[in-house]
């Protein structure tokens, strides 16, 4: 039996889908501003998210992943609501995809002319890098 | 009274329309059935979002932000919605009469961003001016077109061509009913109360990085799920409404198609009265 008093909600909402709710004993994600770990009874907080992995911790099963975009998180002491634009489970990438897509934005990283717009490159190199790692 | 093949003729044709009509809406129903799945779907999405940007607003009243205030161009964007395909009832036509009705909006000082090409041509012919065409999108629309679009408004507005921002569609209220909406994006104005109950109710929120920021980037994604709802609700509506016309016409033809029985069988009876008539007076003629 779980402990009560660890146990908070967690939902995960994109455009087209409630991605995810359950509860959780801590969630781990990447912000604009570093990693973050919460807790049951964080101080409330909204918070820009990064391209990153969502990690939500259980008693007695195993951790959910997900690979998470963009978007931002509010944090309630006994709620955490993540607003995604794009949300995917490990099982939803295409692996192959995902590594022609570094390839892809490291060339145009690494040949840097006018014509590319560098922070796009960067952002999808990022989205590619969450991609492979969340399904390692 | 018309000739009996005349009847047929015309018969068979309003049979073989019903027919089409009778299709359509089945095609319909179906797409209808999936759009408003769709937009059930989006619907927390979007409620959360709001909520927050309420919160955030009511707790950062003060605080003087560009999508806040007005600018000065007296120019305003009208997002209007609509679809490619007629055939659909008064679901066009309803935007685009929203639209030319307002007060707000006078054509000089309106430019549109079209999505969908009966408004677009509509209102074209009308004396506004197509600023930007985007029909393709309503045919299947996704969360990264609503955010493109967003963008390049958001773009106009902070370069200061323009001065605000509204929207214009036909809101989802159910399979049967539809309502033709303009809403104003920009600058944001919220209910009073709702900004008052949302102060009250709050617990103190923390923004990270800060407050500023936050609203930096929460903003353009509160306006783009604005938009992404806007479009999946569109596309259910538009089938709804294009179930219901198909509906009525079917019907409709359903009873042309009864009355002409009626007077097909009147005339072939008329025609055999008279053809007997005929042969009795030929022969009473002769004996």
């Amino acid at each position: 039996m779980a402990d009560e008093t660890r146990i908070f909600s967690v939902e995960i909402i994109t455009p087209d889908r409630v991605f995810y709710t359950g509860e959780a004993t801590m969630i781990e994600f990447n912000t604009a501003a570093g990693e973050l770990g919460v807790y049951r009874r964080h101080i409330p907080l909204t918070t820009v998210l990064a391209p990153g992995i969502v990690k939500i911790h259980k008693d007695g099963e195993e951790d959910v992943l997900a690979a998470v975009h963009s978007g931002f998180a509010e944090i309630l002491p006994e709620k955490v609501i993540i607003l995604a634009e794009i949300a995917e489970w490990p099982n939803e990438i295409d692996r192959n995809r995902a590594q022609a897509a570094r390839k892809r934005a490291e060339e145009r990283l690494a040949n840097k002319t006018e014509a590319v717009d560098v922070k796009r490159a960067e952002l999808a190199l990022r989205k590619a890098l969450v991609r492979i790692d969340v399904t390692k | 009274m018309a000739s009996m093949r005349d009847i047929k003729r015309r018969k068979s044709s309003i049979q073989s329309t019903q027919q089409i009509t009778k299709a359509m809406k089945l095609v319909s129903t179906v797409k209808l059935q999936k759009a408003k799945n769709r937009a059930e779907q989006t619907n927390p999405y979007f409620n959360y979002m709001y909520q927050t940007v309420t919160s955030m607003l009511a707790k950062s009243g003060t605080v003087n932000h560009p999508y806040l205030n007005r600018n000065e161009s007296p120019r305003k964007a009208v997002i209007v919605i609509t679809s490619n395909r007629g055939l659909a009832g008064g679901y066009n036509s309803n935007v685009v009469k929203l639209v030319a009705a307002s007060e707000e909006l006078p054509s000089r000082d309106v430019q549109i961003y079209a999505i969908g090409g009966k408004g677009r041509d509509a209102l074209e012919r009308r004396g506004y001016e197509i600023k930007v065409d985007d029909s393709e999108i309503i045919e299947s629309p996704a969360y990264e077109d609503a955010s493109a679009l967003c963008r390049q408004v958001l773009e106009d507005y902070t370069s200061g061509e323009i001065g605000e921002i509204y929207l214009a569609y036909t809101h989802f209220k159910n399979t049967v009913s539809h309502e033709p909406k303009l809403m104003k994006l920009l600058p944001i104005e919220f209910d009073e109360e709702e900004i008052k109950d949302a102060a009250e109710s709050n617990v103190l929120m923390n923004y990270e990085p800060n407050e500023e920021e936050a609203l930096d980037m929460i903003i353009p994604k509160y306006l783009t799920s604005l938009f992404y709802g806007a479009l999946v609700e569109a596309v259910a509506s538009e089938n709804g409404a294009r179930m219901q016309a198909m509906d009525s016409a079917t019907s409709n033809a359903e009873e042309m198609i009864s009355d002409l029985t009626l007077k097909y069988n009147r005339a072939r009876q008329g025609s055999i009265t008279q053809e007997l008539t005929e042969i009795i007076a030929g022969a009473s003629a002769i004996s």
